[in-house]
Order: C-alpha cells, then structure tokens, then sequence
C-alpha cells in the first residue's frame, strides 16, 4: 500500500472538514458529543491524510466561490436535461439508441477535478464515464454522433471543464 | 410566518411527486433497456435526481431536519455516480460487451494494452 | 394534504418492483447488482419520505446509515465482479 508524506495544511483541512460533517450529523452542542467528535475528526484526519492521495486544501479557497457556485448552477441545468432525455427514451415504445463508447482527453491534471468531472459527465445527458487511464476519459455514449476526440470533448465535457480549469490551473 | 410555512408545504409536496415520478422512470429503464450500460445510464440518472428531489422536498416540509437531509443529498450526488462508475468499468473488465448493431469501442484496445502490461510485470518477477 | 404523499409512495412502490424483477432477472451478476444499486436508491428516499409521515426523525439517521452502507457494499461486489468473473 502506498503511503503518502504528512502535511500538516492537509491535516488541518480533513480535520476542519470531518469535524463539520460531525456536528452536521449530531446537530448538538452537549460537551461530550463535542470532544468525542474532536477525538474521532483528529483519528480520521490522520489516517486519511496518511493513506489516501485526497484532501487538497485548494478544493476550497474564497475566490473560488463564485466558480462553484457558477458549476453548480451549469450542472444542475445539465442535470435536469438528462432526467428528460431518459425519461423521452424510456417512454418511447423503440427505445430510440445507438451506443458506443467513445474516449477524449482532458487538460486537469487534479485527481480531485478529475473525478468532480467524471461525476458530472456521468450525470449529463446519454453519457458515463467507464474508465479514467492519465488523462484518457472512456465514455459511454448512449446517442453516437461522432467518434473525433475533438469533437466528442466539445460535446460532452467542454462547459464543466472551461470553469474546473480556471479554479484548479 | 404561516404564510411562508403554507408556501413552503406546497412546494415541498411538488418536490417529493416530481421526485417520486423520476425514480418510477428510472426503475421502468432499468427494467427496459437492453444491456447493461444503458441500463446503469438511465438508472443512475434518474435515480440520483429522483432521490435528491423527493429529500429535499421533505426537507422543505420539516425545515428542522433540513441540515442532516442536505448533508445525504450531498452524499448520494457523490457516492451514486461513483458506484456506477465502478459497476461499469468492473463489468467490462469481466468481459461483458456492449450490445447492438454498431461497433464503436475505443476502450477495449486501452484494456489490454493495461493487461499486457500487467502481464510483463508478472512474467519480469517471477523470473 | 397526505394523498400526495401516498400517492409518491406507490410510485416508489412501483419502481422498486420493477427493479426488483430486474434483480430476479438479470442475465448476468453486474445486472443484478445494478438493479440492487437502484433499489437502495429508492429505498432511501422510501425511508424518509416514511419518517415524515411516522413523523420520527430517527429515520433520516437510518436512511443515512442506509445510503452509506449501499454504497460500500455495490463498491465490494464491483471488485468481485472485476477479479472473479
């Protein structure tokens, strides 16, 4: 198993983070519900920094906030178009698909951007992302219209990745 | 006050039917579809909305839960993308092709360029 | 008020059956595990939607429980499929 070097900006960050999550799920204040959510935030903290390649501390600064709320709102139109179109394919008696996978390339090269990207591309309209190798995305296409790499990175992944690219190059 | 609370009922009402209508719809293509990437397209999809919309919408209807209920919204927008992800990419890797007339496959030939590469390691520590 | 919650939970009545004869079904293993995949979804939602209308809150932390545990597990059976089929 891979072990990964401490850093004491990551540590902090997980340790802020698990802790939020602690008190978002207890929801009180009642002093042993507090140090035993310190003692459980700081044990996590250091296992994952330790183990897991997770946890930057740039996933979150304050002039970022504007972008993330930008990506949400981009993804949450992208998610509502999606449900249509499945629901138009499910309900018509042909099943109207032509599918296929199909592979482009990315310019991220955070393995968290990575992964918010091929969250995001999954939940698109008629695609799902099979597999990550470096900076190759598989995707599953439900509607082939082109096998081009440009072309199928304008399609599919050009909104999400035009707004990642500014918050993590 | 009342009046907000009465609007908010409304909407949280029409939230949980939308909600409940898309995870109908996404069960209905899981049943339909005839292989098992469009099955895992249209199920994901639509489940993952369909679950997120009927929370929130009891959310809206008990504001007091509302803080745990965003925090599984949260999870289930994670987690359900992934887990389909991983179903996907674990199926291919077991040898299940994909259907229908149209052959367009780019990603076999990265697999068993990974395979053969694994395969040299193993050949390189044994010997 | 509450007809709209009964009707919402027969559409999710519905649905998991549907993915539940899906789970008989399914040719294969990774079909069956979609299917389940689904039907956890639907589950979740089906617990909380119940826990507004028992009116116990209890319930969100078991639909979380539940949301958690699903996920691990459709991960677990997604390696065994990749090493063992």
């Amino acid at each position: 198993m891979v072990k990964y070097k401490f850093s004491l900006k990551k540590f902090i960050y997980t340790f802020v983070i698990v802790l939020l999550i602690w008190y978002g799920f207890t929801t009180s204040f009642a002093p042993a519900e507090l140090i035993t959510g310190v003692i459980i935030s700081l044990v996590i903290a250091y296992i994952s920094v330790k183990n897991f390649n997770c946890c930057d501390p740039i996933l979150l600064l304050p002039s970022h906030v504007l972008h993330f709320i930008k990506y949400f709102f981009v993804f949450l139109g992208a998610l509502l178009k999606a449900n249509l179109d499945v629901a138009r394919r499910v309900l018509t008696p042909g099943l109207p698909i032509n599918p296929g996978i199909v592979m482009f390339q990315t310019k991220l090269n955070n393995d968290f951007a990575k992964m918010v990207l091929a969250n995001s591309i999954t939940l698109t309209p008629g695609t799902l992302t099979i597999d990550i190798i470096k900076n190759k995305f598989y995707v599953h296409w439900i509607d082939v219209t082109t096998e081009d790499p440009e072309q199928v990175y304008k399609e599919i992944a050009e909104p999400f990745e035009k707004i990642l690219l500014k918050i993590y190059n | 006050m009342d009046i907000i609370h009465e609007i908010l009922k409304y909407i949280g009402l029409v939230f949980i039917l939308i909600g409940s209508i898309f995870l109908f719809l996404g069960a209905l293509g899981i049943y339909r579809m005839p292989d098992l990437y469009n099955r895992l397209q249209a199920g994901t999809k639509a489940s993952t909305l369909g679950a997120m919309s009927v929370i929130l919408g009891v959310g809206l209807l008990q504001p007091f839960w509302l803080i745990k209920l965003i925090i599984i919204i949260i999870f289930i927008g994670f987690a359900n993308p992934l887990s389909s992800h991983a179903l996907a990419r674990a199926s291919y890797r077991a040898g299940i092709k994909p259907c229908c007339d149209k052959e367009i496959d780019s990603y076999g030939k990265a697999v068993e360029k990974q395979l053969k590469k694994i395969q040299k390691k193993l050949k390189n520590l044994t010997d | 008020m509450d007809i709209i919650i009964y009707i919402a939970l027969t559409f999710i009545a519905l649905g998991s059956l549907l993915s539940f004869v899906r789970f008989v079904k399914g040719p294969t293993a990774a079909d069956r595990a979609i299917a389940l995949d689904t039907l956890s979804v639907i589950g979740i939602a089906g617990i909380v939607l119940l826990g507004y209308l028992f009116k116990r809150y209890i319930y969100i932390d078991l639909a979380l429980v539940y949301a958690v545990l699903g996920f691990i597990g459709i991960i677990v059976i997604a390696r065994f499929i990749e090493k063992a089929l």
